[in-house]
């Protein structure tokens, strides 16, 4: 139950998008298609979850005040810590990926390299340093949400782009103004979700 | 940047090539922040000093980085830095290292950052490269500013921490103000953003798109 609740929490309440901006510079480069996006947001989603968990184990056995060695204090170390282990991981996932499976690569292969440097990833393994969970599953189930809450805030962006690319937008607000405004008002209709507790 | 006089190195980030509105980079931060003046100001700073100094020490190690690793090593310069402003800013202001919480760790994945050290300072020398940091930083310290006055002056009522609003209606004997609460929300820095970018766009048609 307590996971079904973070579970969902992570979804619609702390949305990456919507509620902790994170991840919004791919965000608005890529989500002209829904096609292209939903590639994105399945990356995003995948390495997400495989890093989570490891930065997960890294800070609790390594990073954290006594965890290593008793007096030994290395949490100042986190953050090169974690953005090196989610650049190796994406270099990692890259290469089995071209290997094992290559329809796969070719869908999201040219979405990897962004991604190391995508603000969702390691904002999340900096959210959950900060949310202090007490075992293994919830940080997994953290980043599967998280993950499916990106990538349906950027499949919906990208659909309304698609229609909005019909509409007569005035000029100066054309492309990127117009996409802060609609990705505003998605925020408010996210807020409706508030409060929910399961 | 099709202006026939072209904007310098340092002045052109500013405000016609600006990092926010007109490239698009280092949204996420920009908008976490800038609930209030405080933090965001506290914010710009930071990441103008680590953009400067990355960009300097990127730009003295261009030549000696090899092609293929680069992101790597970019990153861990990045990394170190902001492991230093960190640790300053909780030695000597924690209150506000409490309020910008990950989003000073987040200043590594900045993509001012790396757009910045990939377009200039990997091919330019380091003075330049440090005065490319310097207006970059603070092209993305202004636009920070702005959207956090609108915000804190509206949905607060304080200019940095100052109570503006509710003091001058009270001397006026008039109690019925009520602040306006979507301006603290996030979709607000998103609408304010959004305008900002329509009124840029607006006065320089050259940055219309299409």
């Amino acid at each position: 139950m307590e996971l079904l609740n973070l579970f969902v929490k992570s979804i619609f309440i702390d949305n990456m998008i919507f509620a902790l901006f994170l991840g919004m510079c791919s965000y608005l480069a890529v989500s002209k298609t829904v096609k292209t996006s939903v590639g994105l947001g399945l990356a995003v989603t995948f390495v997400l979850c495989v890093t989570l968990p490891v930065n997960y184990l890294l800070d609790t056995y390594v990073l954290r005040p006594n965890a290593l060695a008793e007096g030994v204090d290395l949490s100042y170390l986190s953050f090169i810590v974690f953005i090196a282990v989610i650049a190796a991981i994406v270099q990692i996932v890259e290469m089995v990926v071209e290997k094992f499976a290559p329809a796969l690569y070719g869908s999201l292969g040219i979405f990897l390299p962004l991604i190391a440097v995508n603000c969702a990833i390691l904002g999340g393994s900096l959210f959950m340093q900060q949310k202090e969970f007490e075992n293994f599953a919830e940080p997994v189930v953290y980043a599967l949400g998280s993950g499916i809450g990106w990538l349906f805030a950027i499949a919906c962006l990208a659909a309304i782009r698609e229609k909005l690319s019909y509409s007569n937008v005035p000029a100066p607000l054309k492309g990127l103004g117009i996409t802060f405004i609609v990705t505003g008002l998605m925020a408010i209709a996210f807020l409706s979700f508030s409060g929910i507790q399961l | 940047m099709a202006a026939e006089k072209k904007p310098g190195i340092f002045a052109g980030p500013l405000w016609t090539n600006n990092p926010v509105v007109v490239q698009v980079l280092g949204i996420c931060s920009a908008l976490a922040v800038t609930t209030q003046m405080k933090p965001a100001l506290v914010m710009g700073i930071s990441l103008t000093c680590v953009l400067a100094f990355a960009n300097v020490i990127i730009s003295l190690l261009r030549n000696t980085i090899p092609n293929r690793i680069r992101i790597i090593v970019e990153l861990v310069v990045v990394a170190a830095l902001v492991i230093l402003v960190n640790q300053i800013l909780q030695a000597f202001a924690f209150e506000v290292s409490k309020q910008l919480s990950v989003y000073v760790g987040l200043i590594i994945t900045n993509c001012i950052l790396m757009g910045r050290l990939e377009a200039f300072a990997l091919g330019n020398k380091p003075w330049p490269a440090l005065m490319d940091g310097l207006g970059n930083g603070l092209g993305y310290a202004i636009i920070l500013f702005v959207v956090a006055t609108f915000r804190e002056f509206f949905g607060s009522g304080t200019l940095f921490g100052i109570d503006v609003i509710a003091r001058f209606v009270n001397e006026s004997g008039y109690d019925g103000y009520q602040n306006c609460g979507f301006f603290v929300m996030p979709s607000a820095a998103l609408i304010i953003l959004g305008c900002i970018i329509w009124y840029l766009r607006a006065k320089n048609p050259d940055l219309q798109e299409k």
